[in-house]
């Protein structure tokens, strides 16, 4: 195979008339996934929680909302969501409001068309590992907070969700990886996160195999640097004399 | 201070319980017993609330359990439950467990609920293990947590829901002594259990359920010496022959 290998070409200054290398351009990409993942993480783990905690409540309507919360989110191609989000939502807004969305930054609507849907769909799964987490506890604990003059709330705040939240911090931990990947498919939109980044290294430079490959280091350094963080997180919480304590 | 009167319950179409009536006095002690799925933990269970049931009434110092407008966990506070599972809180240390509720509940200061915890962990003899989590307890260590923590909110009457059915036979005592210092000490209770024996030491009466009804409910020694129905005495021959 007669492929000319430059890694060099990272320094080269990009043609676009700036100063910028294409070293700047993956840098750029790089920090727009870890803000995109992270700002739609913190909503996600937020509304994953209260989604998750209503699914287990006595109240049938409350349940039932977040029911449909789950299977809406969950069951709609992310593709899908993103399309409506960023293309159809804007026009169903009121007008002043439409208006406003489309108006503003081009940079501001995909990133915010992307964040929040990147947090919905990742809050149904959340909530469905918050839901589990809260079932796998014995039953006679909610008893148990409710017979000591606990409220229902404060059940859950005190006596349910810290175990529930220790039981699901590794599948959350892969939901928080996926985050990160699944923020690639924000790039149909146009938003210049690493994905897109390295498409356009490619489409500049001719050099596939060092953009691809360099995407691909970066998106493993960010989920090693997860993993870590989630390890060192499992560890901390963990309970003396609790299954997989010390 | 606990009355029951005339409550039913069913799920669907299963009945788990049919017309039971009973009192039980301040400072009296009332052990309730019966095969399983008689419906004792469930009578139980009705008369903090925990178990909702469909007709009658259960009035606990005077306060309606099954009125909707009653603020249940007001009650509850105030009526101690112990478990078959202790049901600890595991994330928590045992002095946390003891004090979570004072403070949050009756809104007690952190020092003065530490106190009281200590004072109450002493006395069941865990003094020393305030500063574990439950997962390092056993299980008899762990039910006297249990009651422990019950005590620690100041109740004017204690439930215990089989304290001592999940235990190792070589715990069941340490349990049952924490118990019996109790009633002596004047406290109201209401038991579920099979320990006889207990029944016999401190039991000022005797309850005994069969499918959902309420079928003996007499002074111990009457009890133990004649019960009256086939079924009490068929269940005291099966359980006090070993």
């Amino acid at each position: 195979m007669a492929y000319n290998w430059n890694w060099g070409v990272f320094l080269q200054v990009t043609p676009t008339g700036g100063e910028e290398s294409y070293l700047d351009w993956m840098a750029y990409g790089f920090k727009m996934t870890v803000g995109l993942s992270l700002s739609a993480w913190v909503l996600a783990l937020l509304f994953g929680a209260v989604i998750g905690v209503l699914r287990t409540v006595p109240n049938r309507w409350l349940a039932g909302f977040a029911t449909a919360w789950v299977e809406i989110f969950r069951n709609i191609p992310l593709l899908v969501q993103l399309f409506l989000w960023y293309f159809v939502l804007p026009e169903l807004l009121p007008p002043t409001l439409g208006d406003a969305f489309k108006q503003s930054h081009p940079v501001f609507q995909q990133f915010f068309a992307s964040m929040l849907c990147l947090a919905l769909f990742t809050s149904a799964r959340v909530a469905e590992q918050v839901r589990s987490g809260i079932e796998s506890l014995p039953r006679g604990q909610k008893n148990a907070g409710l017979a000591m003059g606990f409220t229902l709330p404060q059940t859950y705040r005190f006596v349910l969700l810290p175990m529930a939240f220790r039981i699901v911090v590794p599948p959350l931990t892969s939901e928080f990886l996926n985050i990160f990947k699944n923020s690639a498919v924000c790039s149909t939109i146009g938003l210049l996160e690493l994905a897109a980044q390295g498409r356009q290294l490619v489409d500049y430079t001719a050099q596939p195999y060092e953009s691809f490959i360099a995407v691909t280091l970066a998106y493993l350094v960010i989920n090693v640097v997860v993993m870590a963080g989630m390890r060192w997180l499992e560890a901390r919480v963990r309970i003396p004399g609790f299954i997989g304590g010390k | 201070m606990i009355t029951i009167d005339n409550v039913s319950k069913h799920y669907g179409a299963f009945q788990v319980l049919t017309d039971c009536s009973t009192k039980v006095s301040k400072g009296e002690v009332v052990v309730v017993c019966g095969p399983s799925g008689s419906g004792k933990s469930t009578l139980i269970k009705c008369v903090n609330g925990l178990e909702p049931f469909q007709s009658g009434e259960i009035l606990v110092n005077g306060i309606s359990v099954g009125d909707p407008k009653t603020n249940l966990s007001r009650l509850r506070a105030h009526v101690g439950m112990v478990f078959q599972n202790f049901e600890l809180f595991p994330h928590l240390t045992i002095i946390d467990n003891l004090t979570i509720a004072q403070i949050r509940v009756l809104g007690r200061g952190r020092d003065e609920a530490t106190q009281k915890g200590l004072q109450l962990l002493e006395r069941v003899g865990l003094k020393a293990h305030a500063a574990k989590h439950p997962g390092q307890l056993s299980g008899g260590q762990q039910q006297r947590v249990a009651i422990a923590r019950a005590l620690a909110m100041d109740p004017i009457c204690m439930l215990f829901d089989e304290p001592t059915s999940a235990l190792d036979p070589e715990m069941v005592n340490e349990v049952l002594d924490v118990m019996t210092e109790l009633a002596q000490e004047g406290m109201t209770m209401m038991c579920v259990t099979h320990e006889m024996g207990f029944a016999r030491r401190v039991a000022n009466r005797v309850i005994f359920m069969d499918q959902g009804r309420i079928v003996e409910d007499d002074a111990k020694e009457a009890f133990f010496a004649n019960p009256r129905s086939e079924r009490a005495r068929q269940f005291l021959a099966k359980i006090l022959h070993h």
